[in-house]
């Protein structure tokens, strides 16, 4: 096999000059005109490459399906036991597009406009035009799917407003979104699979990202029934494997939702980008006790007929129907006229600590705002009530054992997404050639915080539209190479470092579980590197994880055998990962000093309690690589250039 | 604070598929009956690690009831005793103090057991990948608005795709038969206009698929009873309308 050739060669690791390979152009043209003048691959020639896609969520799983459909031949792995249950199906609320049906004044420019606003002026200005663009051939493909839509009653497309947009532009299936999006590419994925041109690896954990001569050649994985270590070679990898809310223990991700992929990737030279951008989701349902280790969501469209409220005066705990209107703060409606109880997830969030951090919380554990619904009941009857929000008002009620349609529901915020992940350029290529990486695992389109609705937009734009093009030219300068064998030296060591990292935890023998290291972790994550931060705080993430981190490998006790299905040890490797991440959150955290989206520092803000961003000095992306000490990382930078929007302050008073 | 309640876990055990498998009893006190039963087994859980016993091997991820990857036989019905609920949306507070609970994995020939409450349901994905979709591939799609869809037709369609593949239909039918969840696949696809075009090779080859895995249908219902996401049976009925359409379509000719 011969040295990777072309520009892809130059990536350089050089501070500063971290290449983004962004179209020359207009901005509005850029998409087209790379297009236009992409390199391809002949159909006979797809033939001969073949991309291993990990993860098949909605960008792994849209990403295999397409890149199967154009005659590459594709392996798809999941540690699922079906593609169909990865986290992608857990959104609820919907997905964004500039169809404009509702004659509202939407389009393409203002999605673009209303995503680098809602990602606080921190992302990439040509890979969020290109996201609202391709957001219109989503909907038209999700729908040839068959994936059911709501409509209206003349049998078209019916559209709701979602957090922080003025227009409808959000999609949605009921509460279901997400699972409705994912069957749609999970079945354009088993229509592949079925015709053979994507080979489907399930209860497959990728568990290192092989690397030969500078470029990403394969991956090594374990059978999770068998604990078979084995080794995959391809001509690309392609990332998809999701977010890492789960260092904080409790979130909304699903209970295996982890690093690990994306992690072992940064461990081998791909640069981890803006790691401190966390979004914490403003309605959750409040922990209900201390074993609890799943948080769960309440769909954010809900904000849309729910409002909001406290009791004006603290430690009340009369129930709140017994609170007069008068004796009720409505914080968001009069803090925020113009958006009211729609403004964007972080500023939702950071409200509603506020207010219970003054002791005005509610509920028995005083940790929680209501969502109150009896207005919009009044106005527009149980029925249509019902109609919107039913599942999720009955899953509430499940939960809790209350009723919301007789009492507000009570929320607070909780880690939902992760806007940070490895870095990659405008072809969504980490700086390790070869390595692609799409959807939540990657660093690129929300900036430092996502609106609502634009997770799975931008999932299935990278896998339904982006990657398919972007890949072209990497593999078209391959043309004729085989692939690294599989039993090449390379994989060989890799394989056996892999099986004895894994052996390692059964051998410690220690005194706690691991559950017991990822709840401490969690906490202290969530204390310091959570919702708001200070240097003090990240100071203090900074010395007491290493500490814990080192009690963890010496007193961790993992049970059983490696040879058989044994979720302790999958979950040991997963949270030692977690442990090296959460360190380098905390050294973004500190490194950025400035409060912008998701990231809050508590020295940077106004005197009304507001976000102060510093768009002289932090106006960049922090790509961090590995040195083999998450708290040595060397920082590299990607100057954020805007040339068609202008910076503003992010208001939405 | 919350109250807490003690109950008697009767867990079948089983180390690898090929191994016997037994009921172990273990006594668990001081739940909250606001944890979930799956939180409950976590606790289980970390006291065994805690007595340096193997915890019991049970999947789950989402927890929201959406993923399907849980699934217990509890107190011998799929997914407990809660209508409407998969297991990890089932509380505590649906249990007594003292009450003993059954836990077994899925009961079923095409689901084997793999450890303990774990089980391969890949049978499922394999009637998927014979008819499951809609042809369309990436970028040929037409504007999404170009066909309006009768707002009944696509509750209807949006009724059956509904199903989460849990696997519940299977494992509460006295025969292990897989209509339920075969006819919601079927059914979310042929309702639709764009489902049209594959309708009837659709119906016949994922049926066809299904028989190769799972028992026959006998119209018991118990599959509607144990659903989480109350598929109706009905979908079963217009799955045998198709089958025996499109058999006799094909016999007669185009």
């Amino acid at each position: 096999m011969g040295k990777a050739k072309g520009r892809y060669h130059e990536v350089s690791i050089v501070i500063g000059s971290l290449n983004t390979h962004t179209p020359e152009g207009r901005l509005a043209e850029k998409w087209q005109n790379y297009q236009a003048t992409v390199k391809l691959v002949s159909p006979k020639n797809k033939r001969g490459f073949e991309i291993i896609v990990v993860g098949t969520g909605l960008a792994g799983a849209s990403a295999a399906a397409s890149l199967g459909e154009l005659g590459y031949k594709v392996h798809a792995f999941t540690y699922h036991d079906s593609p169909r249950r990865a986290h992608s199906i857990a959104a609820q609320g919907g997905i964004n597009a500039a169809k404009n049906y509702q004659n509202d004044g939407d389009s393409v420019w203002r999605l673009f406009i209303d995503t680098i606003k809602g990602g606080d002026y921190r992302s990439r200005e040509a890979n969020v035009h290109r996201l609202a663009e391709v957001s219109l051939n989503i909907i038209d493909q999700c729908v040839a799917q068959g994936v059911p839509f709501a409509r209206d009653y003349g049998g078209l497309l019916d559209n709701r407003s979602f957090g922080g947009a003025q227009v409808s532009r959000t999609f949605y299936a009921r509460g279901q979104t997400g699972q409705q999006l994912l069957l749609g590419a999970y079945s354009a994925l088993m229509r592949q699979v079925g015709q053979g041109s994507v080979t489907l690896h399930n209860r497959k954990e990728m568990l290192e990202l092989v690397v030969h001569e500078g470029r990403a050649v394969g991956i090594v994985v374990r059978d999770l029934l068998t604990g078979e270590v084995s080794s995959h070679s391809a001509h690309a990898v392609v990332l998809a494997t999701g977010g890492y809310s789960n260092v904080y223990f409790l979130s909304t991700n699903a209970k295996m939702c982890n690093v690990t992929a994306a992690w072992r990737a940064h461990r081998q030279g791909a640069l981890f980008a803006n790691p401190c951008y966390t979004q914490i989701h403003p309605t959750c349902i409040p922990q209900s006790d201390e074993f609890q280790s799943k948080l769960t969501l309440m769909s954010e469209s809900l904000r849309n007929d729910g409002r909001i409220w406290v009791p004006q005066k603290g430690s009340d705990t009369r129930p709140p129907s017994e609170i007069p209107d008068s004796e009720r703060d409505y914080y968001l409606e009069v803090k925020y006229p113009a958006f009211g109880n729609l403004v964007p997830r972080d500023v939702a969030s950071r409200n509603a600590k506020s207010v219970v951090d003054e002791g005005r919380g509610i509920g028995e554990r005083a940790n929680g705002v209501y969502l109150d619904f009896t207005d919009a009941i009044a106005a527009q009857g149980e029925a249509a009530i019902a109609d919107k929000y039913g599942n999720l008002f009955d899953i509430y009620e499940r939960i809790t054992g209350e009723n919301p349609y007789k009492s507000p529901m009570r929320i607070y915020p909780a880690t939902h997404y992760t806007m940070g992940g490895l870095w990659v350029d405008y072809e969504l290529m980490s700086n390790l050639p070869g390595l692609f990486v799409l959807g939540e695992a990657n660093f690129s389109d929300h900036g430092a915080n996502r609106l609502g609705a634009s997770a799975l937009m931008q999932g299935l734009a990278d896998g339904y539209f982006v990657l398919p093009s972007t890949i072209g030219p990497w593999l078209a300068q391959m043309l004729g190479e085989s692939k690294l064998p599989a039993d090449h030296e390379v994989f060989e060591t890799t394989e056996t470092a892999v099986a004895q990292r894994t052996q390692r935890w059964l051998n410690i023998n220690g005194t706690r579980s691991v559950d017991y290291f990822h709840r401490e972790l969690g906490k202290l994550v969530w204390d310091n590197v959570g919702m708001s931060r200070s240097r003090p705080g990240l100071e203090k993430a900074l010395s007491e994880i290493p500490a814990l981190y080192e009690e963890y490998l010496s007193d961790v006790r993992v049970l059983g055998s490696a040879q058989t299905l044994n979720q302790s040890l999958e979950k040991a490797g997963r949270v030692a990962d977690f442990f090296e991440l959460a360190q380098l959150m905390a050294r973004d955290a500190l490194e950025r000093e400035e409060s912008c989206g998701g990231h809050f520092r508590e020295e940077h803000q106004t005197p009304e309690g507001e976000a102060r961003r510093d768009d002289d000095n932090f106006a960049h992306a922090t790509a961090w690589e590995w040195t083999g000490d998450p708290q040595k990382s060397i920082a590299h930078f990607e100057p954020l250039d805007f040339t068609e929007v202008d910076l503003a302050v992010r208001s939405y008073k | 604070m919350a109250k807490t309640i003690s109950v008697t876990l009767r867990i079948w055990r089983q180390d690898g598929p090929n191994a016997p498998g037994e009921f172990v009893v273990y006594q668990v006190e001081d739940i909250p009956d606001d944890a979930s039963f799956l939180e409950m087994l976590d606790i289980l859980n970390e006291r065994l690690i805690a007595r340096n016993k193997e915890p019991v091997c049970f999947e789950s991820d989402c927890r929201e009831g959406i993923c399907g990857t849980c699934g217990l036989m509890i107190n011998g019905q799929a997914h407990g005793p809660q209508k409407a609920t998969a297991t990890c949306q089932l509380h505590m507070r649906e249990f007594k103090d003292n009450d003993v609970i059954v836990v077994e994995p899925w009961r079923a020939e095409s689901f084997p057991v793999i450890k303990d409450l774990t089980v391969d349901r890949s049978a499922m994905d394999e009637i998927i990948k014979v008819g499951g979709y809609i042809s369309v591939n990436t970028g040929a799609a037409p504007d999404a608005n170009l066909i309006p869809i009768p707002h009944q037709t696509s509750s209807a369609a949006f009724d059956a795709a509904a199903c989460i593949g849990c696997g519940a239909c299977v494992a509460a039918c006295p025969n292990s038969a897989a209509q339920l969840f075969c006819s919601a696949k079927v059914q979310h696809l042929n309702l639709l206009p764009q489902g049209q075009a594959e309708r009837w090779e659709r119906a016949e080859a994922m049926v066809e698929k299904m028989e190769e895995f799972f028992g026959s249908c006998t119209n018991h219902g118990e599959c509607e009873e144990a659903c989480p996401k109350e598929i109706s049976i009905d979908f079963i009925a217009w799955t045998n309308r198709d089958y025996v359409k499109s058999k006799l379509k094909r016999r007669i000719g185009p």
